[in-house]
């Protein structure tokens, strides 16, 4: 309340009210629940939905979210996505359900989700709301026991990076920008209306343990840490391809380089020699000669992408890692007792 | 089951709820998100309605268990002697949850509200007319009886000789599969707000927390038992000893060699990403602090 008096202020003082910055985004369980449920159901194609809620101040409140079918074929399913869309916005308005769509989810194999793909549709989606978050759930890792859902946002000095249009290494200097601030992370927070928090703490069973204990205490994460590995490798081929573009570049721009200097000079004695004899000077430069036409840098956006999702893999293999020295360090005593 | 026609008196008979081909129903499944649902729908529902309405979507699978795995909410006015029920509403987002899902079809519908009356007969038969034997979820939210009680039923018509009498509701025994809650966690869906999801360490640390306690119990119990404070269970006794004999009889060198090749294995993985690390940075430094001209 306090944050929508404060608005109400300054939409009278000022003629533009800034929007806070996001800080958290509010899921209600039900959406945890619902998302959870299509991505494991058709794991492991890769599945989206759209989020619906309310944007208040510095928090998302995302309250409902309903899955898009599977698209087969592109043409003709184009305008039958939208009419889905439509359909299921006007149905879900008659029950009171908050139909503002706040963003979008979309599940992901091992982490893999950065993608050209990820931030065109972010693109599109900036353009009609003003906030909007992407929630990413990994189905794989439900089977190690942990709830592996994010919340990311593009970061608003790479959306000024992108309408430019460009990703050449100078601009990327001047701002100091780095492959970490292309996504930003934002905290969840799950909320649960009061009747199913009764509910569920009535229907929670009253054993100690857990599906999700069992879980995490299963031992064999082998073939999700080989699974991991190798697009950690493949990742690293991509990286190491994009390095030798880069290099490849720069090669041929200090070439030109030479050549430009080169053509100079020729042009520099034949002046002289020409200003000797008397003749006009010609130009020093001369844009019809190829070896003037600038080439052009290769975008940096690939590299960066590669290299978040890189340090993904990373992230995760540290993580079960850890995971599996505590599981082998209570297998251990277990059996020495 | 026709009446017999040297009797008399006509006997009160129960219909076959179905043909010979369907399997009759015998228990529901529920899955966790349909109670979301309900409870949502319901919280949700415009002032002037007492109770709310939905659709169910599942499957029957083959030995007569329904498996609800969905649900969504169905407008409808309801007085004393009528029910309008919005059917268009109920066709259109069955279209829309056929796209994304076509195994789920309907199974039958919800009501909130404690028992089944008049209106919800009348709009059972709705459902008849849609599938074959419809099953009817009763989620109490208004927790009369101090307990939010959810039931289902199965109604078969009750006729005297050819004359239709009433449907009776009979229960069927609903088995709640709250795996998928349980695997994101009770406390997550429990609490009104949760201000951060536990990462992966965090829900390690309560998992071995949780067997400690476990073992303690164990400890605590056996101790009693010796003592002779408890009566002793045999049944406990033998699950007991399936327990400790369930771990695997490695002498203990073998069992060291194990335990210290994983831990090398695991180790090594994390050398090779934190190379990976150091050298992302690396090649980020080389490539944007490069200045060729």
């Amino acid at each position: 309340m306090a944050t929508m008096a404060r608005s109400f202020l300054q939409a009278i003082s000022k003629d533009e009210v800034v929007a806070p910055p996001l800080r958290v985004v509010q899921i209600e369980g039900l959406a945890v629940l619902k998302i959870i449920k299509h991505c494991k159901e058709f794991a492991p194609t890769l599945v989206t939905g759209q989020l619906l809620g309310l944007d208040v101040g510095s928090v998302l409140e995302v309250t409902n979210c309903f899955p898009f079918p599977v698209r087969d074929d592109d043409e003709e399913i184009e305008a039958d996505g939208a009419n889905y869309q439509l359909e299921m916005m006007r149905c879900l308005r008659e029950v009171n359900v908050d139909n503002n769509t706040v963003g979008w989810y979309q599940s992901t194999v091992l982490g893999s989700y950065q993608t050209v793909e990820l931030i065109e549709t972010f693109m599109n989606y900036q353009e009609n709301i003003k906030r909007c978050v992407c929630i990413i759930y990994d189905p794989s890792k439900a089977d190690l026991g942990v709830l592996a859902l994010k919340a990311l946002k593009l970061s608003d000095s790479f959306m000024e990076l992108y309408r430019a249009g460009n990703f050449t290494g100078e601009k990327l200097r001047e701002k100091n920008f780095s492959w970490m601030d292309i996504f930003e992370e934002i905290p969840i927070k799950v909320s649960n209306s009061a009747l199913v928090s009764a509910f569920m703490t009535e229907l929670e069973t009253d054993a100690p343990v857990s599906q999700g204990d069992y879980d995490r205490l299963h031992s064999s994460t082998t073939p999700f840490l080989e699974n991991n590995m190798e697009f950690l490798i493949k990742c690293m081929d991509d990286l190491s391809m994009e390095q030798q573009k880069f290099q490849y570049y720069y090669r041929n721009l200090s070439r030109q380089q030479a050549q430009q200097q080169a053509w100079l000079q020729k042009r520099r004695t034949e002046n002289m020699g020409r200003r000797s004899a008397g003749e006009e000077a010609l130009p020093e430069e001369d844009p019809s000669n190829p070896i003037f036409k600038p080439i052009p840098e290769p975008s940096r956006l690939e590299s960066f992408l590669i290299t978040n999702q890189v340090s993904n893999f990373c992230g995760q293999i540290n993580g079960v890692a850890g995971q599996n020295f505590s599981r082998l360090y209570l297998t251990k005593a277990l059996h020495d007792n | 089951m026709a009446a017999t026609a040297a009797n008399e008196h006509t006997v009160l008979q129960f219909a076959a709820p179905s043909s010979a081909t369907t399997t009759p129903i015998l228990t529901a499944r529920i899955h966790p998100l349909v109670i979301f649902n309900v409870c949502d729908c319901f919280v949700r529902r415009p002032d002037s309605a007492e109770r709310v309405i939905g659709t169910l979507l599942g499957s029957i699978l083959p030995d007569g268990t329904v498996d609800i795995r969905n649900s969504y909410a169905v407008p409808h006015n309801e007085s004393s002697d009528q029910v309008a029920v919005d059917i268009d509403y109920h066709h259109n987002m069955l279209a829309s949850h056929l796209k994304v899902n076509p195994k789920e079809i309907i199974v039958g519908w919800y009501s909130t509200g404690l028992g089944v009356n008049g209106g919800s007969a009348l709009i059972h038969d709705f459902y008849a007319r849609e599938v074959t034997n419809p099953i009817h979820l009763t989620v109490d939210t208004g927790f009369t009886n101090g307990v939010g009680a959810i039931k289902a039923f199965v109604s078969s018509n009750l006729s005297l000789g050819d004359r239709q009498l009433a449907a009776q509701f009979q229960e069927v025994p609903v088995d709640l599969r709250m795996v998928e809650a349980e695997r994101v966690g009770y406390d997550v869906l429990k609490a009104t707000a949760v201000d951060k999801l536990p990462n992966d360490m965090e829900g390690m640390e309560l998992t071995m927390e949780r067997l400690l306690t476990l073992i303690n119990d164990v400890y605590k119990y056996v101790d009693s038992v010796v003592e002779g404070r408890t009566p002793p269970d045999t049944n406990i006794g033998r699950f007991i000893a399936d327990a400790v004999a369930s771990l695997p009889k490695l002498p203990p060198q073998v069992f060291d060699n194990l335990v210290n090749d994983s831990l090398q294995d695991q180790l090594l993985l994390l050398y090779l990403s934190s190379i990976t690390r150091t050298q992302l940075s690396l090649a980020e430094k080389l490539n944007t602090a490069a200045q060729m001209l």
